[in-house]
């Protein structure tokens, strides 16, 4: 093995079910090197890691470890914990109803004379963690009660109390604010000069350039090439993953869309609030329109939405859908009324894991026909043909089940199960999380496309580019209540910046 | 070969392969005891009607299938089971017999208020227990088990109440029809196969299926998406209840008598078994009705299979746990990824040889 490097893969080789998953890749980190491994939804990243930790088995390639003679074979991720590979994956893969404490040492906590767990000291050794991090957490608590972001922040820190030589993040930052991510890169850039090699799995390009000294790019389950951050500026970075020029997002909005003012309302909410997650607030949004809820993570973005779609029920204030005053109490009342919520927590809301592409893309129609009604066989084929045509949705076949997609095909089938009911008004919260560059363009053309047919939409995103792009107005909200709108003008990058701060009425 | 893939790979296989393995045993006992191998099979007619095993067995398998039709949309929607079902059997007997006799009779020869009444009313507290415990487990949030819990204690016990602690008996032939023939056809049969038949219909004509699946795999998904989770949940659990309105009916007409106290014992346990032999997940989400009614049937025809091999009442609890056990295990998936592992090889060698 070569000087300074902690880990090699060559040519591993993976298959699923009808797809060729992994073709010959090559994957080198060295000692204290923070890497990205970049591309495009289904390029492989995230089965690369599998492999890497032993829950996906490959089939051809060797793994060699630093300090371990020949190749590695881990049998699951227990076993590549043990030899020192930790990972962090895009989703939060921690126990909720377990204490901070319990879910940091979840098998190996320390151990009293008589072999019982030793709850004291663990508590002890949790908090010292959590202080050295800079995390203000009750370790004691259990996770479900913190924040996606924190949830986020303590399974990294899990992994990072591991001694671990090669740390795995998968996605770590795509539930984060900025703030938070500045955190975990101070986290990050500690470790490298403690000699861990990282690896660092993101769809965000400012990031990888900040923060990662090398690059490896997949595409279609094969290695592009392995690079230095030198060598490889944006722009030629979006070509490699994506086998093409880049097509520029600026240009995407059509002149003269702006102003939506004159069309008819949509929906008008006077004095909407939900307690504890929302305060009372006005919106008006017209048909036509696209509307962005821009603020940082947890200022009630989400939650405004979700109040107006009845996911949580409005408590105060009164609604009117079409000029007409409506009570929504459940989901379902919203569909009737030609609505549709695209949630953020897309595991937990969104797909239907053991169900198929097709089940999933009919459900909302289903459920807006009632159960007497159920749609033939014949029509459903035809829906998910049609959706998985339009959305260019890579599955295997239809009757895959949605779990095994990766997460912007599963992304797209959420997105096809609302248009397949035509609805009038569309909420997507963070529709483009986690999701490659060339799907996101896909689906800010396909937002635009939209608001162009009169379909109204709110558009919630953490990226204020991506908001830019699509939006002909921004409320902002900052702790839960909504402090103003922003529109014309006023809608650039900075402006944004300065209302979220604070700097607008 | 090809073919033989395709049948393993059926949904249904291992259901019916538990189902035809209990049947072997059967010939090979028959064999080794010096019957026509083929006896277990035998139909024949005396007295005017239906007599052999596998009647036997589809006779008294009726109250198990019919509890795993709702039992089977319990587990898929709420990944929890109704312990409540043989208390609610009892319970619902004991209900319609003390109509049919008037309270404090233990012993009539003709009805007290009409026969479709008793057992109307039978059916009816039977879904109230449904609904129930429905109400407990999808609006109150209580995990399923501790929510029938309460009537798999109280329902029983309620049915001794109704009964006066006696145990009542109707002596009419219109009441013992219905646990006894039909024709020549045992009517618990019949019984059986027409829920089951109504069962399939409704899945079939209607979205109910994949209502019920999409909330049992993910409740939250489910909502957002514009099912009413907890109507679904709380239909479940009513429908379950209907099951074992139904099969307490049965079993009473059967011995004609409201035993409340023996009625439905421990058949809840039967019933999640039969879900479970059917090859269906505990935890909810998919279902496969077939299954689990092939899985009653199954269950039925191992006690059958026992008494037939001269093991008596007593003992027989040991060698079903035995036979369980086997058939579990063939349906885990150590056992399939094993299997699955040894024909890879056996089609590699086959190539090396090839090439």
């Amino acid at each position: 093995m070569e000087n300074n490097v902690v880990l090699s893969m060559k040519g591993i080789c993976m298959t699923f079910p009808g797809v060729k998953a992994l073709e010959n890749v090559d994957f080198n980190l060295k000692k204290g090197e923070i890497r990205a491994l970049m591309g495009e939804n289904g390029a492989g990243k995230s089965t690369l890691i599998k492999c890497l930790t032993g829950v996906n088995k490959f089939e051809a390639g060797e793994i060699y470890l630093d300090g371990i003679d020949g190749p590695i074979v881990n049998k699951d991720t227990m076993d590549a914990q043990k030899k020192g590979i930790s990972t962090v994956y895009q989703e939060v893969n921690l126990c909720p109803n377990l204490s901070v404490a319990e879910n940091l040492f979840i098998g190996r906590e320390p151990m009293t004379k008589i072999r019982t767990v030793n709850r004291k000291k663990m508590n002890e050794m949790a908090a010292k963690l959590m202080k050295d991090l800079d995390l203000d957490v009750d370790v004691t608590q259990n996770l479900e009660e913190y924040s996606l972001a924190l949830q986020q922040m303590i399974a990294i820190a899990r992994a990072v109390d591991m001694d671990c030589k090669v740390l795995i993040l998968d996605e770590p930052t795509s539930s984060l604010d900025d703030n938070e991510v500045a955190k975990l890169f101070g986290m990050m850039r500690r470790l490298r000069e403690q000699g861990v090699g990282i690896v660092f799995v993101t769809h965000f390009l400012e990031q990888v350039y900040e923060v990662c000294d090398g690059i490896t790019v997949l595409r279609n389950g094969t290695l592009v090439g392995e690079y230095s951050i030198e060598e490889l500026p944006r722009v030629k970075l979006v070509a490699a993953m994506m086998g093409k020029d880049f097509d520029d997002l600026a240009s995407i909005k059509p002149e003269g869309s702006g102003d939506k003012s004159k069309e008819p309302l949509v929906i008008d909410a006077k004095g909407l609030s939900h307690a504890g997650t929302i305060k009372p607030f006005d919106l008006e949004i017209h048909k036509g329109e696209v509307i962005g809820l821009t603020g940082l993570l947890g200022s009630g973005r989400s939650e405004l939405a979700r109040v107006i779609y009845g996911a949580d029920r409005a408590q105060t204030g009164t609604l009117k859908v079409k000029e007409k005053e409506v009570t929504i109490k459940n989901p379902i009342d919203a569909m009737n009324l030609g609505m549709g919520l695209l949630p953020d927590d897309r595991k937990a809301e969104g797909i239907i894991g053991d169900l198929s592409v097709r089940e999933n893309i009919i459900l909302a129609m289903q459920a807006k026909l009632g159960i007497f009604k159920k749609i033939p066989m014949a029509k459903q084929i035809e829906i998910a043909d049609k959706f998985i045509e339009m959305l260019q949705i890579k599955t295997a076949s239809r009757e895959t089940l949605i779990k095994q997609l990766s997460g912007g095909n599963q992304q797209k089938v959420i997105l096809a199960r609302w248009l397949a009911t035509n609805p009038d008004f569309l909420i997507l919260d963070e529709p483009t999380r986690g999701i490659d560059i060339g799907t996101k363009t896909e689906i800010q053309k396909l937002v635009i496309k939209l608001a162009e047919d009169g379909t109204s939409v709110i558009f919630i995103s953490s990226e204020i580019e991506e908001m830019l792009r699509t939006c002909n107005r921004m409320a902002v909200l900052r702790d839960g209540s909504k402090v103003g709108e922003i529109s014309g003008e006023e809608l650039s990058q900075e402006g944004v910046m300065k209302a979220i701060a604070g700097g607008a009425k | 070969m090809d073919k033989l893939k395709k049948i393993t790979k059926m949904k249904l296989f291992l259901p019916i392969f538990s189902m035809i393995l209990v049947m072997m045993i059967n010939v090979i006992y028959d064999i080794a005891s010096g019957n026509p191998p083929l006896s277990f099979f035998t139909i024949s007619i005396n007295n005017g009607i239906l007599y052999g095993r596998l009647i036997d067995v589809l006779n008294r398998g009726s109250e198990v299938a019919i509890l795993a039709i709702g039992m089977t949309l319990v587990v898929s929607a709420s990944a929890g089971t109704d312990i409540s079902v043989g208390s609610v059997m009892s319970l619902s007997g004991g209900l319609c017999c003390m109509l049919l006799a008037g309270y404090g009779v233990t012993n009539v020869s003709e009805y007290n208020v009409p026969l479709w009444a008793g057992m109307l009313a039978g059916i009816a507290i039977a879904c109230v227990c449904g609904l129930f415990n429905g109400f407990l487990v999808a609006y109150m949030n209580i995990q399923p088990m501790v929510a029938t819990l309460i009537l798999w204690s109280a329902g029983r016990a309620i049915g001794l109440l109704l009964c006066n602690s006696n145990i009542v008996y109707v002596r009419v032939p219109s009441f013992q029809f219905f646990g006894g023939y039909c024709g020549i056809i045992p009517t618990p049969i019949i019984i059986a196969a027409v829920c089951v038949a109504i069962a399939s219909v409704v899945l079939r004509v209607t979205a109910l299926g994949t209502y019920i699946q999409s909330v049992g795999i993910n409740k939250k998904a489910s909502r957002i998406s514009g099912f009413n989770s907890a109507k679904i949940i709380l239909l479940c659990y009513v429908i379950c209840g209907l099951c074992a309105g139904i099969s307490g009916l049965v079993a009473t007409c059967r011995i004609y008598s409201a035993d409340t106290n023996n009625i439905g014992l421990n058949m809840e346990l039967d019933a999640i078994l039969a879900v479970a032999l059917g090859g269906n997940s505990l935890g909810g989400g998919k279902f496969n009705l077939a299954g689990s009614i092939i899985g009653a049937y199954t269950i039925q025809a191992i006690t059958t299979t026992l008494y037939a091999l001269g093991v008596s009442s007593a003992q027989a609890p040991v060698f079903k746990a035995i036979v369980v056990i086997l058939i579990v295990v063939i349906q885990s998936q150590p056992v399939k990824d094993y299997f699955k592992k040894l024909s890879a090889k056996k089609a590699a060698a086959k190539e090396a040889v090839q090439a």
